[in-house]
């Protein structure tokens, strides 16, 4: 151990119960000004570790240790009470998510105070002037003003800041950052990292702890990935990123949909066991496989779905106005995937409710395949409502969490509910659903099983399978892959690619992550603040942007170095 | 077809809007006040029209009276009963509009003051046991969130039990065991603090364990957000933890239900004070229904209709003041 080390962990396991550990042995140290990042994916076993280091893994927690070392000094099995002298003051801990993460109905001056007040003996109007400092210093304008405000009435990177400076009042040596970004939009997760970097330059030590590799490529000096409740691959960040040792850590790499072309899989074989039998020769060539059919010249120019001006606004609780979607328009060809990308607020699942003619339009025209469709009655609508299916971002809540995997694909394709058990196991039934399971890489297993029993990933591949139900045309998917773990979220992208060959399917492809869209988009349109700032091939908007906004956010994106 | 939004009409939006907000919040609470009152006048009139028998008869000391015929004609005509139904309905409204509750048959006095005058002691009792159900609420709701699992099952089984105590059955067990038993609390309730402590007890230990429940789920609902962690991880104490956070969370849902809380203990008032024997707006109201003295029914219906609404308004006020979010600003 060297002697500038903040945090020395050796041999860290942390269990719940009488459960297996969800830590088996963890080691690692950290030194002033230096920011080491965990990475690994949801129940990896990274966020518990970071919480062992406060003494908050929880009550029920087991954690145990060869050694574990706050500035030199052990803290295995302290008290309660000796730990919360040390929490705030030796070591700070900002969490995902502000709006939350502040007490949402307490002003952020009085949460930023709360660190002093329990450490230091200032008065309350030396605590209000050094808060007004902290939030200086983390860059929030207005600082006089803010402090007012809970977390609520401010902006997610404003929050985000407020909580950063909560976490920093006292100067600890060590800064926990447990997805401080996750959150948060792409420009205003870089600013938060520069914030972050900024911090770790005063000298502090910084323990980064995300899924995104990206992200933490940006500030981490070294990256540690976990997998399973062990590190399994530990150094600079940017050899684990160019030259990934451990298979797993490839695959998390490989993953990163960002720079990589259309087509290109995300996921590596080894990693889909559910996948079904890829079909070699659409995929030998890696090109579109409309491109090399004969008549591909007049298939592609069809126009399958066109937005005219749509406008929509909601009303604000004041009873004012506020305009979601204005004057968007765009058209998608067959075959292919227009990307609507955009941060939170910009008006992109408007668009799409607007598209899927759940939302009244206020001015414009949605036109199905050259003919009208959210003008007409909805009566009208609603037997050609299966030609366009959707695909949401919180499949969890979009089913009933009663019904069964078998219940909601049976629905789906349109028949009524058999209402005896045996109706619905009956071969004709089983066999559709089978076929349809197939085709998104589930087995015929998951059938009896509700969506609260199922992975994020089985869950979101069952939200296809109900989308391609009603064999659609058109796929509208809002956000489909942003709550998934980078690895999964790479099958689930994979897995669209091949529906969409197979299917000749059109898709809109919604989301604000810059990366993924690119990934996967033909066409892409920008969306800020209700309009549209920039449309055009997707090659030519992320290599040449002509907006400023559309330059400002890909600048933003997060890449892996090399 | 909605309005579309333009730059001048969404100037327009902005400037004279708050005033007007605030004054259309006004007027829709006091339409929809009024609208209750309406409401449980007219629900009150006819529901004891429905009562069968003649309501002269009433006025002359009930059925057991034989009042003549000759009577009996008499009082129909000075009080109205000759007329339609729907005539005397209109009589009473309007009379009640003018604030006038009218004359007790049986009492032979004018209602504002017989009812006012039992208020007092009604209300005494509703606020006090609604205090007491809080502070057995809140004890409970804390040391069961805060003792283990042991804690946590005995704290809720408590609270499952006093939620389902019906009030009849609490009071004659309260009485035989403090009043008869051990004697040390009369049975019969009197002005004297000592007799005010079985009736307040009656109502509320049910409430206390049903509020109990509420408080206890978002206790620790709130106990496991990230901003109870964010607290902890500046070294705030178990007890900063609740005091400063968690419990300002817990109480929000209680506070809205303890309008509704209220009105149940008025009802609940009726058996209590019958049981212990204490003047009130429940016994007046028990007496008055079985006396079919209409007027004093219609006049207890309406006050405790009004204190209802009142009391709805402070608990409005009061969550607007535990949770600033609900401040339009």
């Amino acid at each position: 151990m060297s002697a500038a080390a903040v945090l020395s962990v050796r041999a860290l396991r942390v269990g719940f119960g009488a459960s297996a550990p969800v830590v088996r042995g963890v080691s690692f140290e950290l030194a002033a000004g230096e920011c080491l990042a965990i990475v690994g994916e949801s129940g990896s076993g990274k966020s518990v570790t970071a919480r062992s280091l406060l003494g908050l893994a929880g009550a029920n927690a087991r954690v145990e240790a060869d050694r574990l070392e706050l500035g030199g000094q052990s803290v295995l099995g302290l008290t309660d009470r000796a730990w919360r002298v040390r929490r705030g003051k030796d070591v700070g801990l900002v969490l995902q998510d502000a709006l939350v993460s502040l007490d949402p109905l307490r002003p952020i001056g009085r949460e930023i105070a709360d660190s002093l007040r329990l450490h230091t003996t200032l008065g309350a109007a030396a605590r209000a002037r050094r808060v007004l400092e902290l939030l200086d210093a983390v860059g929030l304008s207005n600082p006089e003003l803010q402090v007012q405000k809970r977390s609520g009435q401010l902006s997610g990177g404003e929050r985000q800041r407020a909580l950063i400076a909560a976490a920093i009042a006292l100067n600890p040596p060590l800064l926990i950052a447990d997805e401080p970004t996750t959150a948060l939009d792409v420009t205003v997760q870089a600013q938060i990292l520069a914030l972050l970097e900024q911090i770790k330059l005063s000298g502090t030590a910084v323990l980064l702890v995300s899924h995104d590799l990206a992200v933490v490529s940006r500030i981490a000096d070294r990256v540690a990935v976990m997998h399973d409740g062990l590190l399994i691959e530990t150094g600079r960040t940017e050899r684990v990123l160019v030259a990934p040792q451990h298979e797993q850590t490839r695959r998390m790499v490989a993953a990163v949909p960002a720079d990589k072309p259309r087509g290109t899989r995300l996921s590596l074989a080894a990693s889909m066991p559910l996948a079904p039998a890829p079909i070699v020769s659409a995929r030998a060539d890696s090109t579109r496989p409309t491109a090399s059919k004969p008549d591909a010249a007049v298939v592609r120019e069809t126009v399958v779905l066109e937005a005219i001006g749509l406008s929509h606004s909601f009303r604000r609780p004041d009873g004012s106005r506020q305009l979601a979607v204005d004057d968007v328009s765009f058209s998608l060809l067959r075959g292919h995937t227009l990307g609507i990308v955009g941060e939170s607020g910009s008006g992109k699942t408007t668009t799409a409710r607007l598209l899927l003619a759940l939302l009244p339009l206020e001015q414009g025209d949605v036109q199905l395949f050259g003919q009208a469709w959210s003008s007409v009655s909805e009566k009208r609508r609603r037997r050609r409502r299966a030609s366009v299916g959707a695909i949401y971002q919180d499949s969890l809540g979009s089913f009933d969490p009663r019904w069964s995997v078998g219940e909601i694909l049976t629905d789906a394709l349109g028949r009524a509910l058999p209402q005896t058990r045996s109706a619905r196991r009956s071969p004709e039934n089983l066999a559709r659903l089978t076929t349809l399971l197939d085709e998104v890489g589930l087995a015929a297993t998951v059938l009896p099983r509700r969506p609260l029993e199922l992975s994020g990933g089985q869950r979101q591949r069952v939200g296809i399978a109900r989308a391609l139900a009603g064999r659609p045309d058109i796929l509208i998917c809002d956000e489909p892959v942003s709550s998934l773990d980078v690895s999964v979220q790479a099958q689930v992208l994979d897995l669209l690619d091949d529906v969409q060959r197979e299917r000749e399917l059109s898709l809109i492809f919604i989301s604000h992550d810059l990366g993924v869209v690119q990934h996967v988009s033909d066409e892409v349109v920008v969306m800020r603040s209700g309009r549209v700032v920039e449309s055009g091939s997707a090659a030519r908007v992320f290599t040449a942007p002509e907006h400023a906004y559309s330059a400002q956010l890909l600048a933003a994106v997060p890449r892996l170095p090399g | 077809m909605v309005e579309p939004v333009t730059p001048a009409n969404r100037r327009r939006d902005g400037l004279a809007r708050p005033v007007f907000r605030a004054l259309g919040r006004l007027g829709a609470r006091l339409a929809g006040a009024i609208f209750v009152l309406w409401a449980v006048a007219s629900i009150t009139f006819f529901a004891v029209r429905l009562i069968p028998g003649d309501p002269a008869q009433a006025v002359l000391g009930g059925p057991g009276s034989q009042a003549s015929p000759e009577a009996l004609a008499a009082v129909s005509a000075e009080y109205g009963f000759d007329q339609p139904v729907f005539t005397q309905y209109l009589t009473q409204l309007g009379r009640l509009a003018t604030g006038d509750l009218g004359r007790s048959y049986s009492l032979n006095m004018d209602v504002g003051p017989l009812v006012l005058d039992q208020l007092g002691g009604t209300l005494l009792l509703a606020v006090l046991a609604l205090s007491l159900a809080w502070v057995i609420a809140l004890a409970l709701a804390t040391w069961s969130t805060r003792g283990g699992l042991v804690a946590a099952r005995v704290g809720s089984s408590l609270e499952i039990v006093a939620a389902a105590l019906p009030h009849f059955w609490l009071a004659t067990s309260l009485i035989v065991v403090f009043s008869i038993w051990i004697g040390v609390l009369p049975p019969i309730s009197t002005d004297s603090l000592a007799g005010l402590v079985l009736p307040v007890l009656t109502l509320a230990v049910p409430l206390a364990g049903f509020l109990g429940q509420i408080m206890r789920e978002s206790l620790l609902i709130a106990l496991e957000s990230p901003f109870v962690l964010s607290a902890r991880a500046r070294g705030e104490s178990e007890r900063g933890v609740r005091w400063v956070h968690a419990l300002r969370h817990a109480s929000l849902p209680a506070i809205s239900l303890s309008g509704w809380a209220f009105g149940s203990l008025i009802s609940g008032a009726v058996v209590v004070e019958t049981i212990f024997a204490r003047p009130g707006l429940g016994r007046t109201l028990l007496n008055a229904v079985t006396l079919r003295d209409v007027p004093v029914v219609i006049g207890v219906v309406m006050i405790v209709a009004v204190a209802y609404i009142l009391m709805t308004l402070l608990t409005d006020a009061v969550s607007r003041l535990v949770d600033p979010r609900l401040r339009l600003s």
